[in-house]
């Protein structure tokens, strides 16, 4: 389809591709360092702007423009990964449940866009507003449809900025992806209308174009879907060639796109939905540091693709013989763009509304015409455009260009504005909290019961549906049987923050010396210090995050801290044995925080180097001490949790903690603890004190514990009394944190039989939370499990 | 036969008043109501297990018993019924009308504050306004129970967990010597306050009549 180019390029060409690309990537890295201008302006238009620059070099060396953007590059080489990237990072349920009004605007609105812009300009050049040109009704129409489509590389780049809620979002993305659909049909039917003339149109003609969007789009949707199943298959049964995994991923990701090509069907429809299939089974079935390389490099690759394709576009502009002004054509394309637009937008979604449950406000509606961005898709279908044909095609050329840096570089800078301005929601950032996962599950039962019972069959009955089916056929096919497990986001989370906790107080237990473990009065350390840098290190490694879906890979730095941990932590556990159990290990390393960073930008490409974030070290700490603190309180509340129970609660509520600032009741919670709110030196300030008392104490061996009884529990300790003002529940903590040291050794031998099945451990706990109801939970465990 | 209806459609209007349903939407329930229970004036908890499609729902057992529970019928009476009649049925399915772009911020903020409250006692099985740990990990147990990969003990864990993360919000609040007993209807609306409801808990109700196998969209 897009196949009428040289095959070659001139040899200087390469070279002078080359140091472009060069000076491209040196660009990006500036601009990369220098945030505060991406703030402002997207780096798409900055990459233009620098393309400009570049091409008035090449130009001013060369006299003549060696090169520009190429259609064959452009579609063969530089789309493919950042379609592939997108779909592959797509959020799959929030795709799937706004569909029908994704494919609305896609379909529809394409289709108004094209033939509104078409029948205008038409208009306007019988009324002589164009002056002398010789277009045609049917090049028209051809030019309106190059024109309409929306950019899904644009709407990346723009909104990847600007954080707006996710619903909004996957509407304009969508709708960029999906028309591609409707675009290549279009752009065919009208070039082949116009190759035909317009005597040769008649009805089968117009009825074949029809059918042809049926076929395209469909054929190509089911084409990726079928490649998407075969990666699948393929990740399923390559476990033992797991360094090439991620191989297989991109090659059968450009495969599905080349045949698509090939079959004439919509190649990135094609793409997307490869994307799309594959990876809820490719993250389950690979190896973690597969799933890592992959999310890597297709950031990497699209990152690249879509640097060299704004460079392009910018140096494109540099090229005598494309510039071919008119001012009536130019201006009243930017217009009637502009315009129709917000027109299809609007009309479109008040017929949608009154389907949808929950309705796009106006403002919204605002920023999705607003977003309706042309990009490289439309100026590489006008490079294609055939010279013979169509005599005006530099006129079109040089008017998609303008139309990109309009729509690029001016409705780029003042969309961030705009969205702040409009105050429309942006995306949410908190992570939820257990309660409220739970409760998001309780909803989904209770829907599809309602509808039961209600006899209707509704969304959510065919959801419910399709769940079952994906669960009992497709994922006993697709997934590895150890993958199955690991299917349950709500127990995975949990699971991961069990062992996670584990590991830590391997972890520091670790650090401190097994001598730390006995009773040892001159141990005492300036912890601030000593832990601030420990931590910096080792947490990292500890935190390297695997976000779920969305744009996460992670810095990956491993030291050797966590190998000897391992070692310990095998060491102490006996039974930790087994690629299971180790998995789990390296699963826990690259899922923490994993559900807390489900909700970062899903779309930010450059910026998810996440975990350098100095809170988030403090954070964890601060998370664990909490919960310390939490499992003596909860015997005292009558609340009576396991223990280890208390941290994961901690987990999900630090997120509130530190990033929902003005949430009173936890910065309170903070205060008695740690006498600041959430910020690393309030935390270290109070902590000294603590360690002191431990130390000092000795309370490390549990041997001495039975020193402590119920009743001295709210016995304070003198030298705490005066320097504390809110000192019955710093006293508390202290008894907390006195049980740091002596959980490892608790926890380590159930844990084991925890990553098995679970049922030992918790009947363990259960049964003490039971009986110490009312009594502190250090005594009884401690008798047991010595 | 005429006399009947025209009661009936008197009943409806007092019930478009009291449900915000439409007549349409009465009537197609009214007859999904009367296929549950055969024809008769009221259903009992049987006619509801007996819906087949109820079978794979992991908390079935709740929302029938929501159908059942007093609490969810407006009033302030505590307990439950044996059997429910059409009124009834529709009181508890009004709960999961989607606003219409006519509903003003108030009554939004009334659904949404019912929607919360239907949870609420849909959580709360014995009615003394709190939820304690033992009946919150009941619910969670059973609506775990039927995915495969969670055990009892786990999803215990998971319902303690989450109560317990609860239970610390509620800390600041409390004396040194204060018993946690249990989340109450305003601390359970807080920590619900940021979840988004609209779409979570509406459902559809047609103005066709869907009797039969019918996609309702």
């Amino acid at each position: 389809m897009w196949t009428n180019e040289q095959l070659w390029l001139p040899p200087y060409s390469y070279s002078a591709f080359t140091s472009t690309v060069n000076a491209a990537a040196e660009g990006c890295l500036v601009i990369e360092a220098n945030h505060n201008v991406t703030n402002y302006i997207p780096e798409s238009a900055l990459l233009i702007c620098f393309g400009f620059i570049l091409g008035g070099i090449i130009w001013g060396a060369d006299k003549v423009q060696t090169f520009a953007l190429s259609p064959r590059v452009f579609f063969f080489y530089l789309l493919p990964q950042i379609i592939l990237d997108t779909g592959y990072s797509m959020p799959n349920k929030l795709f799937f449940t706004n569909l029908g009004g994704i494919l609305v605007y896609a379909v529809i609105g394409t289709c108004w866009n094209a033939a509104s812009l078409g029948l205008s300009l038409w208009g306007c050049h019988m009324g002589g507003a164009m002056g002398d040109i010789e277009i045609g009704l049917l090049q028209y129409l051809l030019f309106g449809s190059l024109m309409a489509a929306v950019d899904p590389v644009a709407v990346i780049a723009v909104f990847e900025q600007v954080h707006v809620n996710e619903v909004l979002f996957i509407m304009v993305f969508g709708e960029s992806l999906l028309n591609d659909g409707v675009t290549v049909v279009l752009f065919n039917v009208f070039d082949a209308f116009v190759s035909l003339g317009g005597g040769g149109i008649d009805a089968k003609e117009i009825i074949k174009g029809i059918v042809s969007f049926f076929v395209v789009a469909f054929g190509g949707s089911l084409l990726g879907f079928v490649f998407g199943l075969l990666v699948s298959l393929l990740t399923r049964c390559t476990k033992n060639v797991q360094i090439i995994e991620p191989g297989f991923i991109f090659v059968l990701g450009y495969l599905a796109y080349l045949t698509a090509e090939m079959l004439s069907l919509s190649s990135i429809l094609s793409i997307v939905f490869c994307g799309i299939c594959c990876q809820k089974y490719i993250n389950l079935n690979m190896n973690e540091n597969s799933v890592q390389t992959v999310r890597y490099a297709m950031k990497v690759f699209a990152n690249g693709s879509e640097t060299i394709i704004f460079v392009f576009l910018g140096i494109s502009a540099i090229d005598k013989t494309i510039w071919v002004w008119n001012t009536g054509f130019i201006l009243l394309t930017l217009l009637f763009i502009f315009v129709y637009r917000f027109i299809g937008v609007f009309f479109l979604t008040w017929i949608l509304n009154r389907y949808r449950l929950v309705p796009l406000d106006f403002v919204e509606q605002l920023i999705m015409g607003y977003g309706g961005l042309r990009g490289a898709v439309a100026y590489g279908l006008a490079a294609m455009l055939d010279e013979t044909k169509i005599k005006e095609k530099n006129l079109m050329v040089c008017t998609t260009l303008i139309v990109v840096y309009f729509t690029v570089i001016l409705q780029g800078v003042t969309m961030k504005p705009l969205v702040n301005w409009l105050k429309v929601k942006k995306a949410a950032i908190t992570e939820l909290t257990l309660i409220e996962k739970v409760q998001n599950r309780v909803f989904d039962h209770m829907l599809v019961a309602i509808e039961d019972i209600s006899g209707q069959i509704g969304h959510n009955y065919m959801r419910e549906k399709w769940r079952n089916f994906e669960e009992k056929w497709m994922s006993w096919l697709l997934l590895k049987p150890s993958a199955r497990k690991k299917q349950d986001h709500l127990f995975n989370v949990f699971h991961q923050l069990n062992l996670q906790d584990a590991m830590e107080y391997v972890t520091k237990g670790e650090r401190r010396g097994s001598l730390e473990f006995i009773r040892n009065e001159s141990a005492f350390i300036d912890f601030k210090k000593r832990f601030d840098e420990d931590f910096a290190d080792a947490m990292p490694d500890i935190m390297a995050d695997m976000a779920d879906e969305e744009d996460g890979a992670s810095a990956m730095r491993r030291d050797t801290i966590p190998s000897v941990s391992l070692e310990m932590y095998e060491q102490n556990m006996r039974g930790l044995r087994g690629a299971e159990e180790i998995n789990s290990h390296h699963l826990l390393q690259q899922h923490l925080y994993k559900g807390r960073k489900q909700h970062r930008h899903r779309y930010s490409r450059s910026h998810f180097d996440i975990n350098q974030d100095e809170n988030e070290v403090q954070e964890i700490f601060q998370r664990t001490m909490r919960s310390r603190l939490e499992s003596f309180k909860s015997g005292k509340m009558g609340v009576a949790p396991p223990k280890t129970i208390t941290k994961h609660t901690k987990r999900e509520q630090q997120p509130k903690m530190l990033n929902g600032k003005n949430k009173s009741c936890h910065s309170g919670d903070e205060d008695f603890e740690f006498s600041e709110g959430d910020s690393a030196s309030g935390y270290g300030a109070s902590f000294p004190m603590k360690i002191g008392y431990r130390a000092g104490a000795g309370i490390e061996n549990p041997a001495f514990m039975p020193d402590l009884n119920p009743s001295s529990a709210m016995h304070i300790p003198p030298w705490l009394a005066d320097t504390e003002p809110e000192v019955n529940l710093v006293a508390p903590s202290e008894r907390a944190q006195v049980r740091l040291p002596w959980v490892p050794g608790h926890h380590l031998p159930s844990l084991r039989t925890r990553t098995r099945s679970g049922d030992t451990f918790q009947v363990d706990d259960e049964e003490q939370g039971d009986r110490e109801h009312l009594h502190p939970p250090p005594s009884p465990p401690q008798d047991d499990h010595l | 036969m005429g006399a009947k209806q025209t009661r009936s459609e008197h009943d409806h209007q007092d019930l478009v008043e009291k449900t915000g349903f439409s007549v349409e939407q009465i009537q197609n329930l009214h007859k999904r109501f009367q296929q549950l229970s055969g024809n008769e004036e009221t259903i009992s908890r049987e006619h509801l297990k007996s819906v087949p499609a109820l079978a794979n729902n992991p908390i079935r057992m709740q929302i029938i018993e929501a159908f059942f529970d007093k609490r969810n019928q407006h009033g302030n009476e505590l307990g439950s019924y044996e059997t429910i009649g059409f009124e009834e049925f529709l009181m508890v399915m009004s709960h999961f009308r989607p606003p219409t772009l006519r509903t003003t911020t108030e009554e939004k903020e009334t659904m949404r504050k019912e929607k919360v409250r239907f949870l609420f006692n849909m959580h709360d099985t014995d009615g003394d306004g709190k939820i304690t740990l033992a009946e919150y990990r009941k619910v969670v147990e059973e609506l775990l129970s039927k995915s495969g990969t969670i055990e009892q003990e786990a999803a215990r864990a998971i319902a303690d967990a989450a109560m317990l993360e609860v239970a610390s919000t509620n800390v600041p609040n409390m004396g040194p010597d204060d018993f946690y007993e249990g989340i109450t209807f305003e601390h359970f609306e807080q920590i619900l306050k940021d979840l988004e409801m609209e779409s979570r808990m509406h459902i559809r109700f047609l103005h066709v009549n869907t009797t039969k196998v019918h996609c309702g969209k």
